[in-house]
């Protein structure tokens, strides 16, 4: 039992803090955010340092590791809340390796690693990185499909640091477990924007002065605090079980994919929305940053599918497993 | 990352399960005495084949398990409906805590009595005005001659009735900041000067009890860690308090939604959104209770202290096994309300879990002040 990230993993996880802190400050994001535009420049130089393709086998020019690294990635960019196409181009790119056939490899993993190929995730009527993409990885009730050439309408969604589109067409099934792959993926952006949202609000109340005092030292502010830490590493947890059950056990994928979306869908809004409250009133502002951790927060949430289904479903293997006696 | 339990941690389970089945601890008795009875003969059993304190090291007579190995064994103990040993404080708390700062004396005479349950121990640390101010107690002790004289008042020491040895924590230098000013003692309740009363509790049990002591002689040889030191001994116990127990809560909690779930399958309520919501919920924070005491555990083998998630457990703990009762109350109406039913009993029992071993307000105090670096709370 090593329930950690490995030297390697964790020196990832460095390095794109350390990248991420210097091109994207929350100045930048407000930036790209206000023009309604990606970080070109930031997404280059994500795409020089091969990230696309991080769970990618080497044969198609990727970096071959797994799914525990992309969701290093993801966490970091999502800490960032980086104004880039990160999540649907890494992750179209990751369920087309785990899931594809060869000729979808061939044909869509070089344009997405390249940074040529331009993807977007999410339910028909609401596709993050979804406007102008070459190639969707549409979720619904049934599962995930890899739409090409998709008919698209381009939509404005109140996270202004991603493009977004309504999406329609067939397409062609993927993977069995690639709606699961694609939610651990999502929870573990989730965990970043946690994380952030829980560092800037600490930041702040222990600066805040009033009645004379740091605003944390009262037990209603920094109880929330306690409770935003108790969300982020529910999410954590889970998010990064699924991660490690996607690479190692795949059997047991489906359940840990609905606990990281279950936790990641209500740590998306709660940790984010406290992070306001603790704020005041400067944490309603446009000024503020936090609102574009919110924001970001509720699209996924929606990605995830909320968090009720994932209950249901969970309830449901849990029933199961009761009535068929366990070895 | 690697969430499989490796060979060593395979081989222990399997042998464990097969001890386990050999042994079973059978049915629960009701009688409060009699289930005591039932837990000391189940330890006595454990230790006959090494199997009480997996966690000590071998020169004392345990296995020099590692933190997983332990937390196997009480998951393992909770799956085979086993109780707690019956010399749980013992085990957890009192055998570490003379292993850390004992003299080579006082291991020799302590030790192996604990394991066989010979000697029972409980443990004098809340008084009623020092809860979870703990630093704040007032039982008081004197030097007279090569004797220490205790006078005051102890409360929540589950076992007392039953125990020969209590770890205490006394007052003594009144003048000394309340951190400094105290000592821990290893106190003989064999004596007239202590008084146990029972605690009722709303459940009508009393797991609990008060301690009074009017004048108790204590031998200077029975001071732990030094005179003034109290303190450090102490949080050395306190920190041992929920390493093993979580995974045992843990499992049990578990077992208890299960219930839950064939019992609401069987009602054929799965098919309510609204009850396949609560019970999805239920379990998912089950999961999550299980994999971040396992990440806790990952944090003290690999840096020797557990992460941010460590304070988090028992807090998640509670808040969840009060949750599943309330819930099972509403989901079974009235059968789930009858008196001196499995779910009635624990419906009330749960009221407790947010305030025995540190009340949630102030574990959020902890994680605010040590893990979050907030400023001292008002």
């Amino acid at each position: 039992m090593d329930f950690d990230l490995t030297e390697d993993q964790r020196e990832i996880k460095n390095v794109a803090r350390e990248l991420l802190s210097a091109r994207s400050p929350l100045a930048k994001v407000r930036e790209a955010a206000e023009a309604a535009e990606y970080d070109d420049a930031l997404w280059r130089e994500i795409v020089q340092l091969g990230w696309p393709g991080i769970a990618v086998a080497e044969q198609h020019g990727g970096q071959g590791l797994g799914a525990v690294e992309l969701a290093v990635l993801l966490e970091e960019l999502g800490y960032a809340c980086a104004a880039t196409p990160f999540l649907s181009t890494a992750v179209a790119a990751a369920v087309i390796q785990a899931g594809g056939t060869d000729e979808q490899r061939r044909r869509w993993l070089p344009g997405l690693i390249a940074g040529e190929t331009r993807a977007g995730v999410g339910s028909p009527d609401l596709v993050v990185d979804g406007a102008g993409a070459d190639v969707v990885v549409l979720l619904d009730d049934d599962g995930a499909r890899l739409v090409s050439a998709p008919e698209s309408e381009p939509l404005v969604a109140i996270d202004p640091t991603r493009r977004f589109a309504t999406v329609r067409g067939e397409g062609e099934a993927l993977g069995a477990d690639a709606a699961d792959r694609v939610r651990t993926a999502v929870a573990a952006e989730v965990v970043g924007v946690c994380q952030r949202a829980l560092e800037m609000t600490l930041d702040y109340v222990k600066e805040r002065k009033q009645f004379g005092v740091a605003v944390g030292s009262f037990q209603a502010v920094s109880h929330r605090c306690a409770q935003m830490l108790l969300h982020t590493e529910s999410t954590r947890s889970a998010a990064y079980y699924a991660a490690w059950a996607a690479d190692a056990e795949p059997a047991r994928l489906g359940e840990a994919a609905a606990l990281a979306a279950a936790a990641g869908a209500t740590g998306a809004r709660e940790v984010p929305a406290s992070a306001i409250q603790a704020h005041g009133g400067i944490g309603f502002t446009w000024e503020a940053d936090v609102h574009w951790l919110y924001k970001r927060g509720e699209v996924d949430r929606a990605l995830l599918g909320g968090a009720k289904r994932h209950h249901a479903a969970l309830a449901r293997a849990a029933a199961q497993r009761l009535a068929v006696p366990a070895s | 990352m690697d969430l499989t339990f490796n060979e060593p941690e395979l081989a222990f389970r399997e042998e464990l399960r097969a001890w386990l089945a050999d042994h079973e601890p059978g049915r629960e008795p009701d009688a409060e005495d009699a289930n005591y009875e039932w837990r000391v003969d189940f330890q006595r059993s454990l230790a006959r084949d090494g199997w009480a304190a997996v966690h000590w090291p071998p020169e004392y007579g345990g296995r020099g398990a590692t933190l997983t190995q332990s937390a196997i064994f009480f998951e393992e103990l909770g799956r085979a409906g086993a109780p707690l040993p019956a010399n749980v404080l013992g085990l957890l708390l009192a055998g570490p805590t003379i292993m850390s700062w004992g003299t080579p004396e006082q291991k020799e005479r302590y030790l192996t009595p604990i394991l066989s349950a010979e000697e029972i121990w409980c443990q004098g640390f809340s008084e009623p005005d020092a809860g979870s101010d703990l630093a704040s107690l007032k039982t008081r002790a004197v030097k007279d001659g090569d004797d220490w004289v205790v006078t005051g008042q102890k409360v929540w020491t589950s076992a007392a009735q039953y125990a020969k040895w209590c770890m205490l924590v006394a007052r003594t230098d009144p003048e000394a900041p309340k951190h400094k000013g105290l000592t821990y003692f290893l106190m003989d309740m064999e004596q007239e000067a202590v008084t146990v009363r029972p605690l009722r509790q709303i459940t009508g049990e009393s797991e609990f009890n008060e301690l009074f002591i009017d004048g108790a002689r204590i031998p200077s040889e029975n001071v732990l860690g030094g005179e003034g030191n109290g303190w450090k001994v102490a949080l050395t116990t306190l920190m041992n308090e929920r390493a093993g127990l979580a995974f045992f809560l843990q499992v049990r909690l578990r077992q208890l939604l299960d219930r839950l779930i064939a019992e609401a399958a069987q009602r054929d309520l799965l098919d309510d959104p609204v009850i396949a919501d609560r019970l999805g919920e239920l379990h998912l924070k089950s999961e999550i209770l299980r994999l971040t005491a396992y990440r806790g555990l990952t944090a003290i083998e690999k840096y020797g202290q557990p992460g941010p998630e460590g304070s988090l457990t028992k807090w998640m703990w509670s808040e969840t096994n009060q949750q599943l009762t309330q819930f099972a109350a509403d989901l079974l109406g009235p059968s789930a309300l009858t008196a001196g039913g499995r779910w009635s009993y624990e419906l009330l029992r749960a009221r407790g879990n947010s305030i025995e071993g540190g009340t949630t307000e102030v574990l959020k105090n902890i994680v605010a002040e040590r893990v979050l670096g907030l400023p001292k709370a008002r």
